[in-house]
């Protein structure tokens, strides 16, 4: 089987099947990453651009490990170095990356919608990583991954979500893979952070984190941004914290077997305490590691590999 | 030289009525109209209109023409062509201009140009504050005189109360309206589409409903407060039509417009990215689009006009949040309105044209839109079973910005006469 579109551009639309061999191909990675030597020649011979125009280390990171492992050669390019700065836009940066030959473009953007329109300029494979509020499938694909190790399968799986659900594109991609997979979604943050109409994509919402942690398998953080308060979208971080942040006594009101998911990086005493973040159901450090085989399986499989 | 339109359908929105005639037009002006009888005699020239119908050449009170400052963008003379294209016949133009049409230096110069390059008339539109920038009052009397047929700061809100407040005191004395764009930027600030199921999905920061339904409650006051005319502009959600109907219903000296997308389209079309998608207003919910259709057909909404909208193709070639807001409206627009209100029975074609001509005609003050003897000859020709796909590559317009390339419109303007001068006629088949 191989995935049916050249780009991976999220999860809204993707087929369930194409998850599953993501996952499946994931797992067959994930086992070259634990040999002494972690390189099969998969991609050798072929070029990756990482194009980053916003700061990133962890993603960024994960998609070069994945492409060097997978021997394939890896240049990162950053906005602010790029032409970017003299006023290109993206079309032509996009042609240009084309010209120099790169058979495939990892893009992180802080524009909702520009993998599209850079899938719709060049014929090499996109992966979106990270657009504005809109999708973050590889974060959630591993998220996928990782729960899926955990608990032996996804389905009637409990996730919950809690945090700024409005501009959260990982968010967004985990209530689509994870619903896809047969789970059950809900998401908790206040008010002014949960965006309109989400109970259309299939989830419920709480207000209240301990009703949101309730029979929970899954429990989410995410990050919450300073700039948020500043745009009086909730009073102070001291307010937030009092209300959302994951402590050990909180987690205690989900299921006692209840994973912690963070997708980093880690605002430690605001969305979750230290000792929530260390706890022992804590895999915040597996997901990062499953998202370099994560990262593999999809620069493989977008290269014409099957599963 | 005289001019016979023969064999077609009269549509009279003033007499509200319908009927099969021809129009006899000499020396620029409407001579007569008649069922049959035999209008001339001698040197003639005929138009077959048979099967079409002949109705007041279209009035668009709500255009960007884009010139003086924006020329990359659109000219008064693509502009205008576009229109004639369209089947319109008259366009009123924003003030939004490089330099904004704050004085009248400005609207005389947009006057000579249109009289030089212009394929239709043209009405230019004053600003209501200095640079539209919402904080000193223009020279609205100098405006006046100069030409303006109505005062707007179109694509601003005019944010402070006490500034529109004087201002409608001002324009009430000069007897012309005030069009107000409504939008409290406070709710939309940073918002691209309409906050709602698919901004959720999308990712894209939002334009809550209510941020134009605010401003359209607080323009209805101060209008009763001063007593001056007030048309919204483009009017987007049910609550602004609620708003509107209540007003009317009150005797207010309230007027709205609904813009063919505005009707056509939901937020849903923003699934994909397009840019050409993008535009403020923002497209709405589809039970907004339903109560603008029921305003439309109860007559809340008084006008239809395209709020046209051209860009540069680069400019919105870019990532959804980088494009300008706005779309092309002129060519598109007769489509629109009969293959979306006309067809379906939701407008008969006497209230529809009504809402193109002797309607906008009458807000602005303007001798236009009326089949009377002695009118300008100005004349649109529509065939209502005329169907073909929209392609943005023939636009007159500069503007190619449409999200409507390839849909299939049935009800398309076949011939556009100014003063008695065919400026444009459809090319057959298919042209």
């Amino acid at each position: 089987m191989k995935l049916q579109n050249k780009d991976l551009l999220g999860l809204a639309t993707i087929k369930t099947e194409e998850i599953e061999l993501i996952l499946d191909t994931a797992a067959r990675m994930k086992e070259i990453l634990s040999r002494p030597i972690k390189k099969v020649p998969a991609l050798r011979g072929r070029t990756v651009v990482n194009v980053f125009y916003e700061p990133s280390t962890r993603t960024r990171v994960s998609f070069e490990l994945a492409a060097k492992y997978l021997s394939a050669d890896c240049i990162n390019i950053s906005a602010s170095a790029s032409s970017v700065v003299k006023g290109e836009s993206l079309k032509d940066t996009a042609r240009t990356i084309e010209a120099l030959g790169a058979d495939a473009v990892v893009l992180r953007h802080p524009l909702a919608g520009a993998p599209q329109l850079l899938a719709g300029t060049i014929a090499a494979p996109v992966v979106n990583a990270g657009d504005g509020a809109h999708e973050h499938p590889t974060q959630a694909l591993l998220d996928l991954f990782t729960v899926k190790e955990k608990k032996g399968s996804l389905k009637g799986i409990k996730l919950t979500i809690i945090g700024d659900i409005l501009h959260s594109r990982v968010a967004r991609s985990n209530i689509w893979g994870f619903l896809k997979m047969g789970a059950t979604v809900s998401v908790c943050g206040p008010a002014t952070l949960i965006p309109k109409d989400v109970e259309r994509m299939g989830v419920s919402v709480h207000h209240r984190m301990e009703e949101a942690l309730k029979e929970a398998d899954v429990v989410m953080m995410l990050r919450i941004q300073l700039e948020r308060q500043k745009a009086a979208l909730f009073p102070s971080l001291r307010e937030y914290s009092r209300l959302y942040c994951l402590t050990p006594e909180r987690l205690s009101l989900a299921k006692p077997d209840a994973l912690v998911m963070h997708p980093g990086p880690v605002n430690r005493g605001v969305e979750i305490s230290a000792g929530a973040a260390e706890h022992q159901r804590a895999v915040i450090n597996e997901q990062v590691t499953n998202g370099v085989a994560v990262r593999m399986a999809i620069l493989y499989l977008l290269s014409g590999g099957e599963g | 030289m005289k001019l016979l339109i023969k064999g077609g359908t009269i549509v009279d929105p003033v007499a509200r009525r319908m009927f099969p005639g021809d129009v006899l037009i000499s020396e620029g002006k409407i001579v007569a109209v008649g069922g049959g009888e035999n209008l001339a005699n001698g040197e003639i020239e005929l138009l077959d209109a048979s099967g079409k119908l002949v109705t007041p050449g279209l009035v668009d009170l709500h255009v960007h023409l884009r010139e003086p400052g924006f020329e990359a963008k659109e000219t008064i003379e693509t502009g205008t062509r576009a229109a004639a294209r369209g089947g319109f016949t008259s366009v009123a133009c924003m003030p939004n201009t490089n330099p904004v049409a704050d004085n009248k230096t400005v609207i005389t110069y947009i006057r000579l140009r249109a009289r030089e390059k212009g394929a239709v008339h043209v009405f230019p539109i004053g600003a209501i504050t200095a640079g539209c920038a919402g904080r000193e009052l223009a020279e609205m009397a100098d405006l006046k005189e100069a030409g303006a047929v109505a005062f707007s700061d179109d694509g601003h809100c005019v944010a402070d109360s006490g500034v529109l407040y004087r201002a409608m005191q001002y324009a009430r004395m000069l007897g012309l309206p005030i069009i107000e764009h409504c939008e409290d930027t406070g709710l939309s600030a940073g918002g691209l589409v309409h906050e709602g199921y698919f901004s959720t999905v999308l990712g894209l920061k939002g334009i809550p409903a209510a941020a134009e339904t605010v401003m359209v409650a607080r323009d209805i006051i101060l209008a009763e407060a001063t007593g001056c005319k007030l048309h919204i502009a483009h009017v987007s959600t049910a609550g602004a039509v609620e708003l509107v109907r209540q007003a009317k219903a009150k005797g207010l000296a309230v007027t709205a417009e609904a813009t063919p997308h505005h009707f056509s389209l939901t937020d849903e079309a923003v699934l994909g990215f397009d840019p050409n998608t993008k535009v403020n207003p923002p497209l709405r919910s589809a039970a907004d689009v339903q109560a603008i259709c029921a305003g439309l057909r109860d007559g809340t909404i008084d006008v239809i006009a395209t709020d046209h909208a051209p860009h540069a193709p680069e400019e919105k070639d870019v990532e959804y949040g980088n494009a300008p807001f706005g779309m092309v409206g002129l060519e598109t627009a007769v489509g629109l309105v009969w293959t979306k209100l006309v067809h379906p029975g939701i407008l008969d074609p006497i209230e529809a044209i009504a809402k193109l001509t002797i309607n906008p005609a009458r807000i602005l003050g303007i001798p236009k839109g009326t089949l009377e003897a002695g009118a300008d000859a100005d004349l649109t020709i529509i065939d209502p079973e005329l169907e073909a796909v929209v392609d943005p590559a023939r636009f007159a317009s500069k503007g190619r910005n449409t999200p409507f390339a390839g849909w299939r419109l049935k009800g398309l303007p076949v011939a556009t006469i100014v003063g008695g001068r065919v400026v444009y006629r459809r090319e057959a088949p298919g042209g």
